[in-house]
């Protein structure tokens, strides 16, 4: 498959928001228009007079990437250029869950034939590490750090597959860099199914979470095997297909352990019992998808 | 020169001033709409509404926003991918489109937008000033300002106009005051489509959003190259000028109506006190100066009908012969005390031979009525500057000392 995201970039050695983008433009082919709120991605791979971008591109506002994307959508529609074109917005995690919220919420509730792909590596990354609306509970980012009295984030990740579903999305699914076969086949199948579809990709981020370079699919593999991240697919609001972890189920330690962004749990007092509540939240995920 | 109406008495009917603004976006074949319902725009955008269900505009649709950042965001993407677009709003809905306009115009995307101008909070209020879209003026849009019902219509073909040529390719916006023209019924000519197919080509966009050439649209600029993405903008601003008044010649040549290009002059040329003026304050200023021209007063207006790009050398041209100059403003500029129009005409002043005196008068904010008699005050008070010179530079013309 050919990629038409080149190499050459200015993203991290191992960035996950290039992997995903390279990945989506092989799901989607030459005949799609991507665009892109601000964030790393748009950063890294557009710096004037290069880009990275081998099929049409626009970043407009860190806010508005569903708002543009129907926009697109529209003007095809009425000029008769639609075709087989396919409309996709890649965007953060931050674009997505939080700022980007009621463009994409506006974008799903008239229909627009799109597919919205999350590249969601819990942070805003773009702007130095700070916390967003995807942010695990208890990570230390720049804006929730772990300190004497504090054990990172506070606040449990959004549940945007939901939120997304709730719109009548005909086709929503969960996938991770870990997995990049099945990304590609559920971003090829979302950008197929007539409608706004949503692609929610879990992103580890080497420089945001504090891991080596060469880990990037094996933490990402950790967060699925031990139900932190799990992986489902879901059409017009029922969950049809899941990922099992089967045997290979492992503690939340084993993933939380290679990462920086949550070293603190293993050194503070107290740290133990957050583990604990980290494993209900991975309990709760294996039983209600039958991960099992 | 002076304004020439030859309205085709023929072709005339009562039409409110959305409607007009309106049928005029539906005869210039947009693409895509994209609009958020906001007083005093709204009846635009339900009127536009109601031809789309009429199946009255082809090869056009129409999104349903859930908000005007939205409205204006989708415009981004629908005018990078090709399409000539429109989108209405005002004060409330206008600021919160702050951020897309700069984008908008950044890209250069020729989008064309109506300001059914309207006061800003805090506090709310619905009526009309011009605070609104002043406070826009630095945003890379082009703001055009109409007098009446028929200007603010026969302009929407006239901006698609301008901001569409190649040498432009710039946002505009066409600004007609809140309710005082949006919302009032006045005999006029509505656009005709075989006219208007005459003066306003089809759009071609130099480049769009095609996966067959494919091309990055937005991208990051850092200090080696954004200073020159600015200096491109301001020459389209520059480039805009001569266009404007060519897009008026060509409509009065099309249509026979014409309203000025960037400024219009009605009674100065041989004026001791000429009054300047944006919007349907010029009306108001017009009947004025034909009341005190009777008496043997020579007053002069000076419309001006373009504020972005700013015509300066039209304004210094069509002022230098007087002996007082009062801009009327419907906006401030808090810590200035001064609204936009009075400030930027005496800086176009600064560092030329003409020494003309001029006044800043704040007026009609917030809907306030302005009575002829408030026009004549100022009148009586600009006779006193000629013969004692400026004693208040620029103050609130209507304040209300009791309530203060
Ligand atoms: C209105 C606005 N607020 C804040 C910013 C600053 N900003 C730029 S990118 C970014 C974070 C992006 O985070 P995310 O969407 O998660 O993408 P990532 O960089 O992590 O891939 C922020 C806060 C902005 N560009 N615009
Ligand atoms: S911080 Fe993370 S997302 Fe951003 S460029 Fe680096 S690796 Fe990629």
């Amino acid at each position: 498959m050919k990629s038409l995201f080149t190499s050459g970039h200015r993203g991290c050695a191992g960035c996950c928001d290039a992997m995903v983008a390279k990945f989506t433009l092989m799901a989607a082919g030459e005949d799609c228009i991507v665009i892109s709120p601000t964030g790393c991605l748009e950063v890294m791979s557009t710096p004037y007079p290069e880009t990275s971008w081998e099929v049409p591109w626009i970043h407009s506002l860190f806010e508005n990437a569903g708002a543009v994307a129907s926009g697109v959508e529209a003007a095809l529609k009425a000029m008769g250029k639609k075709g087989d074109t396919k409309v996709i917005a890649l965007a953060g995690d931050g674009a997505t869950l939080d700022i980007g919220m009621r463009s994409i919420s506006g974008a799903f509730e008239r229909g627009h034939d799109i597919t919205y792909v999350c590249m969601d590596n819990e942070a805003y990354m773009n702007t130095g590490v700070q916390r967003s609306g995807a942010t695990p509970f208890d990570a230390s980012t720049t804006t929730s750090p772990a300190g004497k009295v504090s054990y990172g984030n506070p606040l449990p990740k959004k549940n945007m597959p939901a939120i997304m579903a709730a719109h009548g999305s005909p086709y929503i699914a969960t996938t991770s860099l870990g997995y990049p076969k099945d990304m590609i086949k559920k971003i090829k199948k979302a950008t197929e199914i007539e409608g706004p579809t949503y692609i929610h990709a879990h992103a580890p981020c080497t420089t945001g979470w504090g891991f080596d370079t060469s880990k990037t699919v094996e933490v990402a593999k950790l967060a699925v095997q031990t139900g932190l991240w799990p992986l489902y697919e879901m059409e017009n609001g029922e969950v049809t297909k899941v990922r099992k972890i089967g045997k290979q189920k492992k503690p939340v330690e084993d993933y939380l352990k290679m990462q920086k962004r949550f070293k603190h749990l293993f050194k503070m007092e107290g740290g133990e019992e957050q583990l604990k509540l980290i494993q209900a939240l991975a309990d709760k995920n294996i039983e209600d998808f039958g991960l099992e | 020169m002076t304004v020439i109406r030859t309205l085709d008495k023929d072709k005339m009917s009562v039409a409110e001033g959305s409607y007009a603004v309106a049928h005029a976006v539906k005869i210039c074949r947009p693409n895509v709409i994209s609009a958020y319902p906001i007083t005093p725009q709204t009846h635009i955008v339900e009127d536009l509404s109601q031809f789309m269900a009429d199946g009255e505009i082809s090869n056009c649709e129409y999104i349903t926003v859930e908000s005007e950042f939205s409205a204006l965001s989708a415009l981004v993407g629908s005018a990078a991918a090709g399409a000539r677009c429109y989108s209405a709003t005002t004060s409330q809905g206008l600021e919160l489109m702050h951020e897309v306009l700069f984008n908008m115009s950044g890209m250069r995307l020729p989008v064309v937008m109506t300001i059914a101008n309207r006061a800003v909070s805090a506090p709310i209020n619905i009526w009309n000033d011009h605070q609104d879209s002043i406070s826009q003026r630095d945003t890379g849009w082009i703001q055009m300002y109409a007098e009446d019902l028929q200007e603010s219509s026969d302009m929407t073909a006239q901006a698609y106009k301008v901001a569409e040529d190649k040498d432009v390719m710039m946002p505009a916006m066409t600004c007609m005051d809140g309710f005082i023209l949006s919302h009032v019924y006045e005999p006029l000519v509505l656009l005709e489509q075989d006219l208007v197919d005459e003066y306003l080509p089809p759009y071609e966009p130099e480049y769009t959003l095609d996966p067959k050439n494919p091309l990055t649209f937005g991208a990051f600029a850092d200090p080696t190259a954004y200073t020159e993405f600015r200096y491109l903008q301001q020459q389209a601003m520059d480039n805009a000028l001569p266009k404007i008044e060519e897009a008026a010649n060509e409509f009065y040549e099309i249509f026979g109506r014409y309203y000025g290009g960037l400024i219009d002059e009605y009674e100065t040329e041989d004026a001791d006190i000429i009054l300047m003026a944006m919007g349907s304050l010029v009306g108001t200023i017009r009947d004025v100066v034909d009341k005190l021209r009777a008496k043997g007063i020579k007053v002069g207006l000076l419309k001006v009908r373009t504020f972005r790009p700013f015509p300066a050398e039209a304004i210094r041209n069509a002022i230098k012969g007087a002996r007082v100059v009062v801009a009327l403003d419907k906006n401030i500029s808090l810590g200035l005390n001064e609204g936009a129009l009075f400030t930027e005409t005496k800086a176009s002043l600064y560092n030329t031979k003409i020494d003309v005196p001029i006044v800043g008068r704040m007026i009609g904010h917030g809907g306030r009525d302005i009575p002829v008699k408030t026009i004549e005050d100022i009148v009586e008070e600009a006779k006193g500057i000629i013969s004692s010179g400026i004693n208040t530079e620029s103050k609130y013309a209507d304040l209300k000392e009791d309530l203060l």
